[in-house]
């Protein structure tokens, strides 16, 4: 965790050469030929297949199949694809939820609770567009006084170096001390 | 060789007792006041008895030494910052009599590296600066093995006192004063540890670092330093639950220099503990290499400063 994923070495890589990957959750009618005829659009469309999750067994309250599918295509072929689906009668349910590719821990230190904790944390995700996964916190000395907090961040594939640069800048804005995770290299 | 050794503290006097062990002669011992000079080597015990019990280390003037008949001025008085100076009179009037010059002193590596590498085209001597990064491991020479044009980046843990102070706030979940305290009483840290706590120290190595990739160009003021003053015991608690650890990481390339502390792997390479250092050399072509060893200490450094004098040409 915390380094590049290396193109080609790893399986869980999401994105490489400017495409991301998303997950879109559709809603099949349990007919002969749907699930053939729903993924035309996205190969149609640029699209290219990760995986689909067919939960045979699972209703919907309308009587229909959720189907998850993971595809990934350059970002600006997206809304091309999900138009596809839907002007093919698909029922979409959810698009857009991207899977992030990488996984980056920071510590921040400083007066955490004063400068309004849940702020930084709804700033980091909006401006290092990072999804806070875990955080704890540790105000041995009351919360009035320094703490600190480590904050596990969901990010896309290959922007560790921007998302961090977003945090450092929120950082400085807030005062607070912001120990990076090291990317380069082996470490 | 002959040696000229400016600079008694513990690195002076070591390279002192250690040369003939390497099949070296000194010529000369000097502190900032005293000198002992015999062109046909001085008693190396005798001299450094003195200079321990508090005498003068000889009856010479320090600057005699520019007048004796040596092959390698070994520069080995305190770091300074700014101009370097005067380290950096030692060493440009050493090459200046074609004279080679092996460093220990980081000054002039790291703020003055053009006007160094000037001067040594000039003249016939070359210089050798081992010693000013990460005491006894060869990380400059690695870098000239490898051609540093190979070399991406260099990272590492290049201070003692900084990486024994986190180790055992970490161990022990102490808060950096206390951990400061004991570090004083144990001698790890000087009683005025600001250059080794605010990343100075380890910064200085990585300009150097970074002036050996880039063929010059930085200076201290270059670098991004950030020191470990402001770690609480309970950022390191936080950092562990995810197997993570904080050190005080130095980083080179040839577009900069940072040094801060950063989120490491706990069973990583670079999580080295107590006073040990490590570098990580980042190459093109072979992958990463990692050196770790002891950064400091008089014997230590100047097994550096000895293996410099073996590679240096015959004049």
């Amino acid at each position: 965790m915390g380094n590049a994923p290396e193109a080609g070495d790893d399986p869980d890589a999401e994105t490489d050469g400017g495409l991301r990957a998303y997950t879109v959750r559709l809603e099949l009618v349990d007919e002969p030929g749907e699930l053939l005829r729903t993924l035309a659009p996205i190969a149609d469309n640029g699209g290219n297949l990760l995986s689909i999750h067919h939960e045979r067994g699972n209703i919907t309250p309308r009587g229909h199949i959720p189907v998850e599918v993971d595809l990934e295509c350059p970002p600006d072929r997206f809304d091309d694809i999900v138009e596809g689906l839907r002007d093919a009668g698909v029922n979409v349910i959810q698009a857009g939820a991207e899977h992030y590719g990488e996984e980056i821990n920071v510590v921040l230190i400083g007066h955490l609770v004063d400068t309004d904790l849940s702020n930084t944390l709804s700033r980091i995700e909006d401006e290092a567009e990072a999804v806070v996964l875990d955080l704890s916190l540790a105000a041995p000395e009351g919360t009035g006084d320094i703490s600190s907090a480590r904050a596990r961040l969901a990010i896309d594939s290959g922007r560790s170096e921007e998302a961090l640069a977003a945090i450092n800048s929120i950082g400085t804005d807030k005062e607070l001390t912001v120990v990076e995770p090291l990317l380069g290299g082996d470490a | 060789m002959k040696l000229a050794i400016l600079g008694a503290g513990d690195v002076g006097r070591s390279v002192a007792d250690l040369a003939g062990e390497y099949g070296h002669e000194v010529v000369a011992l000097a502190d900032s006041t005293t000198a002992a000079i015999d062109p046909d080597g001085i008693d190396v015990d005798q001299t450094l008895e003195r200079k321990v019990g508090g005498e003068a280390v000889g009856p010479s003037d320090p600057d005699d030494i520019f007048d004796t008949e040596y092959d390698v001025l070994v520069e080995a008085t305190p770091t300074t910052l700014g101009d370097a100076e005067p380290g950096f009179t030692h060493v440009s009037r050493a090459l200046e009599a074609d004279r080679h010059v092996v460093l220990a002193n980081k000054g002039p590596v790291a703020e003055r590296y053009e006007e160094l590498r000037a001067l040594e085209a000039e003249h016939a001597g070359s210089i050798r600066f081992e010693a000013t990064v990460g005491g006894a491991i060869p990380v400059l020479s690695t870098i000239e093995d490898c051609t540093p044009q190979a070399v991406t980046a260099v990272r590492g843990v290049l201070n003692g006192t900084a990486n024994f102070i986190l180790t055992r706030m970490a161990a022990e979940g102490l808060d950096y004063e206390h951990v400061l305290a004991e570090a004083q009483d144990l001698g790890v840290a000087e009683a005025d540890p600001t250059f080794d706590v605010d990343g100075t120290d380890a910064a200085l190595k990585f300009v150097i670092l970074a002036n050996v990739l880039a063929d010059g160009g930085f200076a201290l003021e270059d670098a991004t330093v950030d020191g470990i003053q402001n770690i609480p015991g309970s950022a390191l608690d936080l950092a562990a639950e995810d197997g993570r650890t904080i050190r005080l990481i130095g980083e080179a390339t040839r577009d900069g220099i940072r040094v801060e502390p950063r989120l490491v792997p706990e069973n990583g390479p670079l999580a080295v503990t107590g006073t040990r250092n490590i570098v990580q050399i980042e190459t093109r072509n072979a992958g990463s290499l990692h050196s770790s060893g002891r950064g400091a200490g008089g014997p230590e450094t100047a097994t550096a400063v000895l293996s410099d004098v073996g590679r240096l040409p015959p004049l």
